[in-house]
């Protein structure tokens, strides 16, 4: 067995980069040559990249969503035999014919894929196409044609007008109403949820992370020891992150009896991590992540996240927790307002990372960004030792270095 | 003072103005077109039209001169003469035929037309103030359609023997000595007429090319032509004064400090919109540099006001003042309309011609450009005109091959624009115009050849 490994073909414009838009396989999956792997989406086309091999899929580059430069890994696909790999894939569009056989590559597959442009990036159309769609209210932009080259045809607009007059849901009324009873997990956190919100006097910190230097790390090491010690993602990192900020705010690793009036801090970090199931929103507990490297932290929570979803976590797993982290991953919105996990006094919410541009004094960069969206109990921790926290917090994640220093100033 | 109520009040009567108004009145909308000079405008006045006539009839001139003496193509006459004065009478006859058509459409199109020069009030209401007194103009929508005028050099303003485009048509004789300041398309065209009529031209550009906005490879036959007519070109050179009474133009070149004895200074370095005294500065305008802002609509930043044609950006071609008008039109007949076109040819009127439609290939992107080219070196049609100086360019998307830009020079090649702007209007591929037949022999077939030379083979090679 061989794995091989290809790159994101060149899809033309003059592109630098294109988004993972969809991908159609995952680890493990088996395909066949030609099979598609996945979309992308380039500002000018959606594209989809086909397998260049058989083979088992062993890697894949990142989530849906993620930019990814031309010419970077894309997949690995485990092969039978040691044959050299096949040329790369190379984009080509099925409607551009050519006298000479061209390489094997990212077919525009059948027609109506390509979302056509002309060379000022609108609709590729004929006036009367556009004319027309212009009077029906339609823009061009949603369809796509099946014209040479995706131009969108009078016959496409006749298509898209009458899927949209007969669409069920659209502009019909409806009746009936439907009831579903809460029980079991959902009923559990349906209280706790009310618990926590009807006690806890919430407020939230947004911050916003620069994450270069974090996933540059996080990239390196998934590069060089990925293979043996598995895939980091990014919330082992905010986990060490987080052990080494409350060293100097245990104040915020802390739970409130509020019957009791009494206040108490943990020395040990039980982390709780907001899982989602099938069954509904779970928090299995890591116990003394303090104690745990980064690689330890990784596997820690691989474990409970599996467990939770196999419904196999023991009592002991899903409680006693001292703060928790909540994370969506790439659906993880702009900002969030988590709610406390009582009797915590603080959760932390990590939000989804996304280029944006970045002023760095003399002009705007593109810089990963990632927002932490974190909410604190009023009644036992105040506005400037929150933001403290939290500027720590961002501090250690925008220069993750400073995570894995010895004898830092926290301890 | 007399008031007037419309639904839509255009002012300014050229190309984009009588075109808005002629079509909003023929769909029923009350419409008033507001006209300080003649109809017509810049284009058919003292712009296009007359130019092109001049263009044509030194043309004419030029083929006699060559047929004199020994001949040319064995057509032999003997040496000819110019009544300057019978070319210009007939171009005045071209300008006052299209006017009073122009006149006649609006009339037909039931729109009042008012002389006089228009001032905003408000957003909504003018003061036009005419030879019969000022009229008060009150109008739903307003249309600004009053174009542009040529700019002046500093140091040398217009008056005297300096003079614009205007004043070089309204030239009574040929000059024997002529400056042409700006080898811009209207310099090129005028100079290279007034060459063909016998004046001794000077061609005075900033820029290190004639034609500055092209590229080299299309403007080189051009000046090849300017070359061989006897034409002095000065690039790369500044004007640095002018003394009116000795004729004496002294310019900054490449070669140093020069003066040139000259007859008359035709300055043609651009175009300025023309909204002085428009009282624009009282509604506050959004402006783009020193055009009115407009959104696809050609709605300005006021509700109800419009911008057509030179005063907004982009190319200051008549046609695509028309085409903004018709847009304006049916928005205020309540019709759906928007800008939306791909390209709005270019055509220069130099010998040889020049067209360009869409992208240059500076413009597309080098790793998804392809471009292809077919030379009129090997067109029949070329060789029976006697006239194979040119080229058909195409530039297409490397990827998808949809064609992004086309251009010619060459012989005639400014009649080529229709089938080149369908092309690109339609999103046509390199394969699409490869597999239609043109007509042979014409000129027009060097753009199949080059589409085909782009995707399978040439046909002639």
């Amino acid at each position: 067995m061989t794995e091989w490994s290809f790159t994101l073909p060149d899809i033309g414009e003059g592109i630098a980069e294109a988004e993972l838009s969809d991908w159609r396989v995952k680890p493990g999956d088996v395909v066949r040559e030609d099979d598609i792997l996945c979309e992308v989406t380039t500002d000018k086309a959606v594209v989809e990249i086909p397998a260049s091999a058989s083979g088992r899929i062993t890697w894949i580059a990142g989530p849906a969503g993620d930019m990814l430069a031309i010419g970077a890994e894309l997949v690995r696909i485990e092969v039978d035999g040691s044959a050299p790999p096949p040329e790369p894939a190379v984009a080509e569009m099925a409607t551009a014919p050519t006298a000479a056989p061209k390489p094997r590559g990212a077919s525009v597959s059948g027609q109506a894929r390509l979302v056509a442009r002309g060379g000022d990036g609108r609709p590729l159309a004929a006036p009367s196409v556009r004319g027309r769609a212009r009077e029906e209210g339609v823009d061009l932009r949603q369809l796509r044609g099946s014209g040479p080259a995706g131009r969108i045809l009078q016959a496409d607009l006749d298509a898209f007008l009458s899927g949209a007059a007969t669409a069920p849901d659209r502009a019909r009324q409806r009746t009936g109403t439907e009831e579903i009873k809460v029980v079991g997990i959902r009923r559990r956190i349906a209280e706790k949820m009310t618990l926590s919100k009807a006690r806890i006097p919430h407020f939230s910190i947004i911050e916003e992370i620069d994450v270069e230097a974090l996933e540059a790390l996080r990239e390196r090491l998934n590069r060089t020891q990925g293979a043996e010690q598995g895939k980091l993602t990014l919330l082992p990192f905010v986990l060490r992150a987080l052990v080494r900020a409350l060293a100097a705010h245990p104040a915020i690793n802390a739970t409130f009896d509020d019957e009791a009036g009494i206040v108490t801090r943990h020395r040990a970090l039980h982390c709780g991590i907001a899982t989602q199931t099938d069954a509904g929103l779970m928090v299995p507990v890591l116990r003394h992540t303090e104690a745990l490297d980064l690689w330890q932290t990784a596997r820690a929570i691989r474990e409970l996240a599996e467990a939770s979803r196999a419904q196999k976590a023991a009592p002991a797993d899903l409680s006693g927790s001292t703060l928790t982290v909540t994370s969506l991953g790439p659906l993880g919105a702009v900002a969030t307002t988590p709610i406390i996990n009582h009797p915590e006094v603080a959760i932390v919410g990590i939000n989804k990372i996304a280029v944006r541009p970045v002023w760095d004094g003399g002009t705007f960069v593109p810089r990963r960004m990632m927002n932490l969206s974190c909410s604190f109990d009023h009644r036992v921790v105040d506005g400037w030792a929150a933001a403290t926290f939290v500027a720590r917090l961002k501090e250690l994640l925008e220069v993750p270095t400073l995570i894995f220093m010895e004898g830092g100033v926290d301890e | 003072m007399n008031e007037v109520t419309c639904t839509l009040l255009v002012i300014g009567g050229g190309p984009g103005g009588y075109v808005c108004a002629a079509r909003a009145g023929r769909m029923g909308v009350d419409t008033v077109l507001v006209e300080a000079a003649t109809l017509g405008g810049t284009c058919l006045n003292v712009g296009c039209i007359p130019s092109k006539a001049l263009i044509h009839a030194a043309g004419a001139f030029h083929t006699a001169r060559r047929q004199s003496g020994s001949g040319l193509h064995g057509v032999i006459v003997t040496e000819p003469t110019l009544d300057y004065g019978a070319t210009r009478h007939w171009m005045g006859g071209v300008v006052d035929r299209l006017v009073s058509g122009v006149g006649g459409l609006l009339q037909r199109a039931g729109v009042r037309v008012i002389t006089g020069r228009a001032r905003f009030v408000d957003g909504k209401t003018l003061r036009v103030e005419g030879p019969e007194g000022d009229i008060l103009v009150r109008a739903e929508a307003v249309v600004i359609a009053t174009g542009s005028r040529a700019a002046a050099v500093p140091g040398l303003p217009f008056g005297g023997r300096v003079i614009d485009s205007t004043g070089a048509l309204a030239m009574t004789q040929p000059p024997a000595r002529l400056a042409v300041v700006g080898a811009g398309y209207i310099g090129l065209e005028l100079g290279t007429a007034f060459a063909k009529l016998g004046s001794a031209v000077t061609l005075v550009e900033a820029a290190p090319s004639v034609l500055p906005q092209y590229d080299e490879r299309l403007t080189r036959p051009v000046q090849r032509r300017l070359n061989d007519l006897g034409i002095t070109l000065k690039l790369d050179a500044r004007v640095e004064g002018w003394d009116e009474v000795k004729g004496a133009l002294r310019i900054a070149g490449a070669e140093g400090p020069e003066e040139l004895a000259v007859d008359r200074v035709l300055v043609t370095v651009g175009r300025v919109p023309m909204v002085d005294g428009l009282g624009l500065e009282e509604l506050g305008l959004r402006q783009a540099g020193r055009f009115i802002a407009v959104d696809d609509g050609c709605r300005t930043s006021m509700r109800g006001v419009y911008a057509i044609g030179d005063v907004t950006e982009g190319p200051m071609l008549a046609h695509r003042a028309m085409a903004q008008g018709q847009v304006v039109a049916d928005i205020v007949a309540g019709r759906s309309a928007g800008w939306d076109k791909v390209c709005v040819p270019a055509v220069c009127f130099t010998d040889p011609e020049i067209l360009c439609v869409g992208l240059l290939p500076d413009a597309v992107p080098e790793a998804d450009r392809l471009v292809s080219e077919s030379s009129f070196r090997a067109s029949g049609r070329a060789l029976t005109l006697d006239d194979t100086e040119g080229f058909v360019r195409i530039v297409a998307r490397k990827s998808d091959h949809v064609l992004l830009g086309i251009q010619a020079v060459g012989p005639g090649v400014a009649e080529l624009a229709s089938g080149y702007a369908l092309a690109l209007e339609n999103g046509l591929l390199l394969e699409d115009v490869a597999a239609t037949i043109h007509a042979h022999p014409t000129l027009s077939e060097g753009f199949q050849e080059a589409a085909m030379a782009a995707t399978d083979m040439v046909n002639h090679c």
